[in-house]
Formats: structure tokens, C-alpha cells, sequence
């Protein structure tokens, strides 16, 4: 890896995303509100995280009703999946370089 | 840019959360088909051992008194439940490797013990129930143990896991109430329920 900093993703820099982003590479779909008791955040932060995350495409929504009330289901997406781990990547590759 | 501390935490953060969050999704369809047919094939065996001629769907009063039919009726479900375990590691494994996970993880790890403690306390049950000769209550205690290990395990899996259970649990009381016919409700709990599980599970997520 020549310039690790350029595999880091912006908008996965913020650790939120990122934490939001792993449990969607380890599930096949997550609810919002399951999701938002996992990360532990506000509502308002949750929606504006996953707006954030849907308009660079890396995850998709779906939504539905479930007795009547909305259940909004996030999946990653094919090139969510692929920045993720290029940013993880990046991430180990800085930490062993550190610790050398 | 970040400090370097911050990019470890990021690491730490991203592990908690795939193991918090992780459902065992490597169960694979295919061995619940398979470990249906198996416990057919089983219940078929263990006709021939005991009741042969006789209808499968007559009553018969304490006819596992003998002790090598015992012997052979223990002998055909370790048999059964040692193929249809082995045959479900390794189909999950082969799925877990397609996806890209490991077959034993923190998930799986959790999956493992909570469907061991029922399912170990409902073996040592039926040991003690054959052992003094209650023959009747056996195959409703199987079935009941095995749904309840299934509620337990399905927090960490498919939700259809959990349907399954309760289906075991009520066949298994159904069946307390007709002592005569273990096997019957045996082979419909073990063998039918589990192929139609696994026909469903196939369908939706392994194809």
C-alpha cells in the first residue's frame, strides 16, 4: 500500500458510520431501530448517518409496514461492501506500520 | 487527519459490532432436509426393530422392554443424530466459506452453548427415563427438549428457527398424551418438520 490515507474512506471516518456499516457486513439486513439501540444514538443522528450512507450508495433501504407501523430495513450494498473493507484494510495496514 | 489511537479504537469499535449484532447465518437449508430424511430412514429402522409386522399406526403397550431392542433403538438415534450433525457442519461450513465468514466465531460460539445446555439436560432426561423404564415419555421429551434448545438457539439465527421450536414443543405434548405412538410422532417431528424447514429455508436464502 503506497499512500494508505488514500484507501480511508471520508465518510466512513466518522465511527458512527463505521459501526453502522459493520453490523450491515455482518447481517444480511438490519432495522432501524435495532441498528440505532446497537450504536447507541438519538433518532436524529441515526436518520441523518443513514441518509449520509444511502446517498454515496453504499447502503440500500427498503421499507414496510409490520402491523401497521413503518419497519425500515438497511442492507449494504455490493460497493459499500468493497469501500468497507478497502477502508479496513487501510486501517490495519496504518496500525501495523505504527507499531513497527 | 486522525490520531493513530483513534484508528485502533475504530478497529476495536468495528469488532464489538459485527460480534454484537452477528446472527449465524451459515445454517444451510440443505441439512435440514438431510436430517429429515435421516430421521425417516431412522424411524423406518426402528419399526423393523420393534413393531414389524404390526401397523406403525397401532398401539402397543411397553414393547421396548427387551433389552437388545433398547439397545438397538439408542444404537439407530446416535447413529441419526451423529450423521445429521456431522452433516450440518459441513454444509455450513461450505456455506460460511462462500460468504466469507468463519464457521466458529463469537456468534456461532453463543449459538452452540445455548442450544447445548437444553439440549444436554434433554439427553441426560430421556437416559434417565429409559433407565427406569419409562419408554413412553422418551419421544415426547426429545421433542420437547429439542424445541425448547431451538427458542434458546434462535436469538442467534434465522427467526424461522424459532417457529420450528414451537412446533417441536407442541408436537412433543401431543404426543406425552398418546404414549403408544412415540415413533410416529418421532418421525413427523424429526423428519417431516425438518424437511419442510429446510425446503423453506433453501428456497429463501440458499438460492
Amino acid at each position: 500500500m503506497k499512500n494508505p490515507f488514500e484507501h480511508l474512506d471520508r465518510v466512513l471516518e466518522h465511527r458512527v458510520r463505521l459501526q453502522i456499516m459493520s453490523v450491515l457486513i455482518a447481517n444480511e439486513s438490519y432495522d432501524f431501530n435495532s441498528l440505532k439501540e446497537i450504536v447507541s444514538v438519538t433518532d436524529g443522528s441515526m436518520a441523518s448517518h443513514m441518509k449520509a450512507l444511502e446517498k454515496e450508495k453504499y447502503i440500500s433501504v427498503s421499507k414496510s409496514f409490520i402491523e401497521r407501523k413503518p419497519n425500515t430495513r438497511y442492507k449494504i450494498t455490493l460497493q459499500g461492501r468493497n469501500v468497507f473493507k478497502r477502508h479496513l484494510d487501510a486501517l490495519e495496514y496504518l496500525i501495523k506500520q505504527q507499531k513497527r | 487527519m486522525k490520531e493513530i489511537q483513534e484508528y485502533e479504537k475504530d478497529l476495536a469499535s468495528i469488532r464489538s459490532m459485527m460480534e454484537r449484532s452477528g446472527k449465524f447465518i451459515s445454517l444451510s437449508g440443505m441439512s435440514g432436509i438431510l436430517s429429515g430424511l435421516y430421521a425417516l430412514a431412522g424411524a423406518g429402522a426402528a419399526y423393523f426393530v420393534m413393531q414389524y409386522p404390526n401397523s406403525p399406526l397401532r398401539y402397543w403397550q411397553d414393547p421396548v422392554g427387551e433389552e437388545t431392542t433398547l439397545l438397538k433403538l439408542v444404537l439407530i438415534a446416535s447413529l441419526v443424530l451423529i450423521i445429521s450433525i456431522s452433516t450440518g457442519l459441513w454444509l455450513s461450513h461450505r456455506k460460511a466459506k462462500k460468504s466469507g465468514t468463519k464457521l466458529w466465531n463469537a456468534t456461532s460460539r453463543q449459538l452452540f452453548v445455548n442450544l447445548a445446555i437444553p439440549l444436554c439436560t434433554g439427553g441426560l432426561f430421556i437416559l434417565v427415563i429409559l433407565f427406569t423404564g419409562h419408554f413412553g415419555i422418551a419421544a415426547p421429551a426429545s421433542l420437547v427438549f429439542y424445541g425448547l434448545a431451538l427458542i434458546q438457539g434462535s436469538a442467534n439465527t434465522y427467526d424461522e428457527v424459532r417457529y420450528l421450536g414451537f412446533l417441536e414443543i407442541i408436537l412433543g405434548l401431543i404426543s406425552a398424551m398418546f404414549p403408544g405412538y412415540g415413533l410416529v410422532f418421532w418421525a413427523v417431528g424429526f423428519g417431516v418438520l425438518h424437511i419442510v424447514y429446510g425446503a423453506i429455508m433453501y428456497n429463501k436464502y440458499d438460492r
